[in-house]
């Protein structure tokens, strides 16, 4: 079976943000950028996925500028067998990314989208099940284990009280947690080797959908800063200060 | 204008964070309704009708619903869509997983974990792990949105709304339930607690985080942890306070061996006081700190447990 997996091209989770001071955005001038982290355990995935026999192809596709060719060449480089790139310059809502990847969907007719659950810049947490929706499959939000049997999937996911495990139909969707896996690492051979796998690029604006922005950024500001407070000596001093400053415990 | 809050809940108690969405929906004013959708779920509806500032509550009980599956549920309330322009849900595990679905079928995005309401448009929410905050205009017709709860503070529960039965019955068909592994604790829930106390890569191992716990009997808490301290496999994964965890605000945030990743930092850093032990005075938890106390805290814990 063929495996999608999107990926989105970020802000290196290492670097420190610094908003613009026009507060027009976050300045990305000159940061390093990579994959997001969920994205990547996405990617683990389904190559551990074809390591197991059960994936017979997996496809990345990124969404954005020539840059992002950046993070498909990695994928490759990390298992991948071929890409692609929607080229577009908007910034586009997550409802936009969520048609133009429905409609690779239904080109590529894959039985499993693996998806990061969220990116860490704009932290919606919403393209994978917008997707599900579009294309009318259920969906496995939040995996920790990712198991295909037959012409179905179980996930076990993260969910506030714990886990949960729910069994799937396929086609379907999989958005992925911090512990589904440890994604690898490219090794040198395998990157020079990304170079030469397929990477097409169509234009987003050829798949013919009205890709108007759904929102609007008015500002962006630093948040309230929290001022760093005292060192207290000793326990004493901490509970004393707890009780009767702070007034927090009795 | 109406406005539909969803109720999160486990079929036999509405959960508090309810009442902060429904002051969010207050924020943006409209008349206000609850849906409670479950299966045996009517006490749910019960408490969800006391609920300060609604005027009605519409149940959907129904097996179809018991689970909350995002397929069954983001139909029915697509279904009921067309009568508001606001829909809200909780952004906890529930309403992450199936409110996208529903923003999709309406052709609308999604506003995420929002912290504050401009106006019945604009939005206020955090963006790289809270270190940016943006404002944002929905240019949609419709409204879905999910809130942040540590954003808003709950309304009372002194109202007396209508309940309505509704017959909808909107099963995928796609998915089903296998199991849940539900940790059971006597200690407050993380989301609840006026008081955490949370543990990091510092306490070594899972058995440590048994010196947490005389703490927090003492003090009513909850007990969290870090991401480190969850990847290291000392605690399970519902304990994990940050970015892609549970983000909190209690009155009192007890950080223990936890060096203050930005990503953790997201997750506690609107507490109202925050208490840092950690051995190294370098830690960036002490810059956010109210009150930091450098030394180990194999020796700080006992200490302070005999002391409370």
């Amino acid at each position: 079976m063929k495996v999608l997996v999107p990926i989105k091209r970020v802000i290196d989770y290492n670097v420190k943000v610094r908003v613009k001071l026009d507060n027009s955005n976050v300045d990305l001038a000159n940061v390093k950028m990579a994959i997001n982290p969920f994205c990547e355990i996405a990617v683990e995935e389904a190559i551990r996925l074809k390591e197991a026999g059960v994936a017979t192809e997996v496809i990345a596709v990124s969404i954005g500028t020539k840059a992002c060719q950046e993070q498909l060449r990695t994928a490759l480089a990390l298992g991948a067998d071929r890409a692609i790139q929607i080229d577009t310059d908007l910034t586009l809502d997550a409802i936009n990314i969520a048609k133009l990847l429905q409609k690779i969907v239904e080109e590529e007719q894959p039985q499993l989208v693996i998806l990061g659950k969220q990116a860490i810049d704009s932290d919606n947490n919403q393209t994978g099940q917008m997707l599900a929706a579009l294309t009318n499959m259920p969906q496995g939000t939040f995996a920790s284990i990712v198991k295909v049997q037959d012409d179905k999937v179980n996930v076990t996911r993260e969910v506030d009280g714990g886990l949960q495990t729910v069994t799937l139909n396929l086609p379907a969707i999989v958005t992925t947690d911090l512990r589904l896996n440890e994604p690898r690492y490219a090794s040198l051979p395998n990157i020079m080797k990304a170079k030469r796998k397929p990477l097409d690029v169509k234009s987003a604006e050829d798949f013919g959908i009205d890709l108007t922005p759904r929102t609007q950024t008015l500002k962006v500001t630093p948040p309230a800063e929290r001022k760093a407070g005292i060192i207290v000596e000793t326990i004493d001093e901490l509970v004393e200060k707890l009780k009767n400053e702070a007034k927090v415990i009795s | 204008m109406s406005i539909l809050v969803f109720a999160e809940h486990d079929n036999n108690s509405l959960k508090g964070d309810t009442l902060k969405t429904v002051a969010a929906a207050q924020a943006i004013t409209g008349d206000i309704h609850i849906l409670v959708a479950g299966s045996n779920c009517q006490c749910v509806a019960q408490e969800a009708a006391k609920v300060n500032g609604v005027s009605k509550v519409l149940v959907a009980d129904n097996a179809a619903y018991e689970h909350q599956l995002a397929e069954n549920i983001s139909l029915l309330v697509t279904e009921l869509a067309s009568d508001y322009q606001h829909i809200l849900a909780t952004a906890l595990t529930t309403g992450k997983n199936f409110m996208p679905r529903v923003a999709a079928l309406l052709d609308v995005t999604q506003i995420s974990d929002i912290i504050g309401v401009e106006s019945a448009d604009t939005f206020v929410r955090p963006i790289y792990a809270g270190n940016a905050i943006a404002t944002v205009k929905s240019l949609d017709s419709k409204k879905v949105i999910t809130v942040r709860s540590t954003g808003f503070d709950a309304v009372t529960t002194d109202g007396n709304a209508e309940i309505v039965a509704l017959d909808n019955v909107t099963d995928a068909g796609n998915s089903s339930h296998v199991s849940d592994e539900l940790t059971v604790s006597e200690r407050p829930e993380l989301g609840a607690a006026s008081v955490i106390i949370s543990g990091g890569r510092g306490m070594q191992n899972g058995d440590n985080f048994k010196l947490l716990e005389g703490i927090a009997d003492k003090l009513g808490a909850a007990i969290g942890a870090s991401r480190a301290a969850v990847d290291a496999g000392f605690v399970p994964n519902d304990m994990q306070v940050g970015q892609t965890g549970k983000i909190v605000a209690p009155d009192l945030y007890i950080a223990v061996g936890i060096s203050g990743a930005i990503q953790h930092l997201a997750g506690m850093k609107d507490s109202k006081v925050i208490v840092a032990i950690n051995k190294d005075p370098e830690a960036p938890i002490f810059q956010v700190a109210d009150y930091g106390f450098v030394g180990d805290l194999f020796d700080a814990l006992p200490e302070l447990e005999s002391k409370l």
